[in-house]
Order: C-alpha cells, then structure tokens, then sequence
C-alpha cells in the first residue's frame, strides 16, 4: 500500500517558479530604498546661558579666515569677492601658512611631510599657526542650504587633505577610518594632533531672510 | 564553398535552466537589503551633494529630522516646515522631541545622540539655523548633515 502511494506522489511542476520568483523580484526592487546614512557631521556650540555674557575671546584678525555667504549666495572670502572654486586651496594654504608658530608650531611643522611644508607661506597677515587658525562661515537667512553645505564641504576637504597626508593615505581613507578599530583610530589621532578643525559657524543674519 | 554552408548550422541556443537560479539570487539581495519605510515623508526631499562624506558607525544613535517644503501645499502651505517621525513639528517641539528620542537609547549612549538632518537643497538658512537653536536648547550637538555624494 505504502510503496503504491509513493509512486503516486504528484510532481509539482517548476516552471513557473521562474514567473513567480520575478514577481517577488520586481516587488523588492521597487519597494527597496537602499538606506544611506551619510552626511558631514557637524558639532554645534553648546548653549549659552543668558545670564553669562559671551567670553570675550581675543583672537587676532589675522588667525580668522572668514567667509561670508549672503542671501544671493554670492561669497566673500577674506574680503573679496570669491567663488567656492579654489576655496579649498585657500583654506588649505590659510591653515598652513606658519606666520609666526610658537615652538610647539614649529615642531608641528617639522613633523610635517615636505607637500604640506610647501604649503607654508609664512604670510605674516595670514594664520599664525595652524592650532590658532579659525575658519568661520557666516550666512544670512536667506542664503540657501545647498551653497552653505558647499562652503561647509569644502572647508572639510581641506582639513581632511592636511589630516590625510601626514598619514599617508588618501582623503577617501582617511574619512573611512572608524574611532572603534584600535589601529585605525591611532591614525586618526595621528592626523588631527596639532592641527584642530576649528570651524566655526556664526549665527545667520537676519536680512534678506524669513 | 560548401565547407562555409556547414557552419550555419551550429545551434546558438541559450539554456534558460539556471535562469530561476539567478532570479532567485538577485531576489534574496533584494529581500535582504530591503528596509521598509516606517514612516511618510510630508516633506519635499532633494538632498544635496557634497564630497567629504563620513558615515556613522552606530545606526542606533541616530535620529532623523527632515526639513523642506510641504508636499502637500493646500495642507501645509509652502514655507519651509520641519518633521520629525511621523508628524510635522513646530520649532518650539523640537527639543521635547529630542528628549524622547533620547530617552529610547540605552542610558550609557545617550550623550552622543546624532541628528541626522536631512534637508531639503531649496531650503534657506533660516529653517536651518532656527532648528540648530533648538538643537543646541536640546543639547544634542552632534549634527549629521545628510548629503549624497557628488559625482565630478
């Protein structure tokens, strides 16, 4: 009886497992958003307390690089008249230019490898030394987003270029090196000593804007 | 002459027997890399693009917060509005957001709570800057613009 059964067994056809194997397919296909978490990370300010006044820092004229973008995104950069084309260059060149390091300066320059000791000008009206340089980008309310993220990038690579080439790797891997490997984050810290990403983000202006 | 004519007849058929194979493979990565989205998006969203990308190592830190023009224009009308899991938020809600957001991570992560910002590239400073306020209020500081990469 049993082995009678057996040979009864119906065999399910497979052809058209191939249509309905295309129909799952084309419902994960359009319902998939590959998800993509990546951005350029920003640290913000902490708030003030209304009953402490700002701290009144001195910091010379000479060690901020300013960029203003205003409501018809149009740049000033250092008081002229700019485009985002060349900016990171000139950031490049503002963070290195060793006008008058202190000792500490002067180690950091030596530690440097020979590109990025190119880069010093030792303009005595640019940054003093690249732990005193401050990059500061300024809008108005009604500059868009997508310029000030530009500006924001664009000042990014030039301190990721500098980061990257005293470790000897490219942009690209430096920004891929992760704080939670012991190896990597030794070579993050690497790059960074000395030379901090002082960036700094004024609030908007109101004209122009709602 | 004759020897040109023989060579026509070689079959050039194709076995189509492992075709159910692949479709099935490319079906499982689909399957697999599939996130359904939890949520509707009220607002317009053309991020923009930048080049020195970072991305997060910890996804469980992150929340996001969308900025653009409503799509819905006779609902919403068209400035700028700011929306926040499900709901669209005034800029005053913000830090009370925040805060639950916060209260979901485990007790030892909750200082690095990250905002992933996800705005619109049509947006001005203004929305930005008045949800950075608030931010700040919240104190969560660590801000993730979000930004596709740019192609040159």
């Amino acid at each position: 009886m049993a082995s009678r059964m057996k040979k009864e067994a119906p065999e399910i056809p497979a052809g058209s497992m191939a249509d309905i194997a295309f129909l799952l397919l084309i419902f994960f296909l359009v319902t998939t958003t590959i998800a993509s978490d990546k951005g350029i990370l920003n640290f913000l300010p902490p708030k003030q307390d209304p009953n402490v006044p700002p701290p009144d820092i001195k910091v010379n004229e000479r060690n901020i690089f300013t960029i203003l973008i205003n409501a018809n995104d149009q740049l000033l950069v250092e008081g002229e008249y700019g485009t985002t084309e060349s900016l990171d260059q000139d950031v490049k060149a503002f963070i290195l230019n060793f006008g008058a390091p202190d000792e500490e300066g002067q180690a950091l320059y030596n530690s440097l490898p020979a590109s990025l000791q190119s880069l010093a000008l030792r303009d005595p009206a640019s940054s003093d030394d690249p732990s005193e340089a401050i990059v500061s980008i300024k809008t108005n309310r009604g500059t868009s987003y997508d310029i000030y993220l530009e500006v924001f990038d664009l000042v990014k690579k030039a301190y990721f270029d500098i980061y990257a080439a005293r470790v000897n790797l490219s942009s690209e891997e430096y920004r891929a090196l992760s704080a939670e490997m012991p190896g990597e984050s030794d070579l993050q810290d690497k790059g960074k000593e000395g030379i901090p990403m002082a960036i700094s983000i004024a609030e908007p202006d109101k004209q122009g804007g709602n | 002459m004759a020897k040109f004519k023989k060579k026509s007849k070689a079959s050039t058929a194709i076995s189509v027997a492992s075709l159910p194979d692949i479709v099935f493979i490319l079906l499982f990565f689909f399957m697999v890399t599939t996130v359904m989205r939890e949520q509707d998006i009220l607002v317009e969203q053309k991020l923009p693009q930048a080049s020195q990308l970072q991305k997060l190592q910890k996804k469980t830190l992150i929340s996001y917060i969308y900025l653009g023009n409503p799509k819905n224009v006779a609902l919403y009308g068209t400035e700028p509005r700011i929306q926040a899991n499900d709901a669209l938020l005034n800029p005053a809600d913000i830090v009370q957001w925040v805060n639950q957001e916060r209260d979901l991570l485990p007790e030892s992560e909750r200082g690095l709570i990250t905002i992933s910002m996800k705005a619109d590239k049509d947006v001005k400073m203004g929305p930005i800057s008045d949800v950075q306020t608030e931010l700040r209020e919240a104190d969560a500081r660590r801000v993730l613009y979000a930004a596709t990469k740019k192609i040159d």
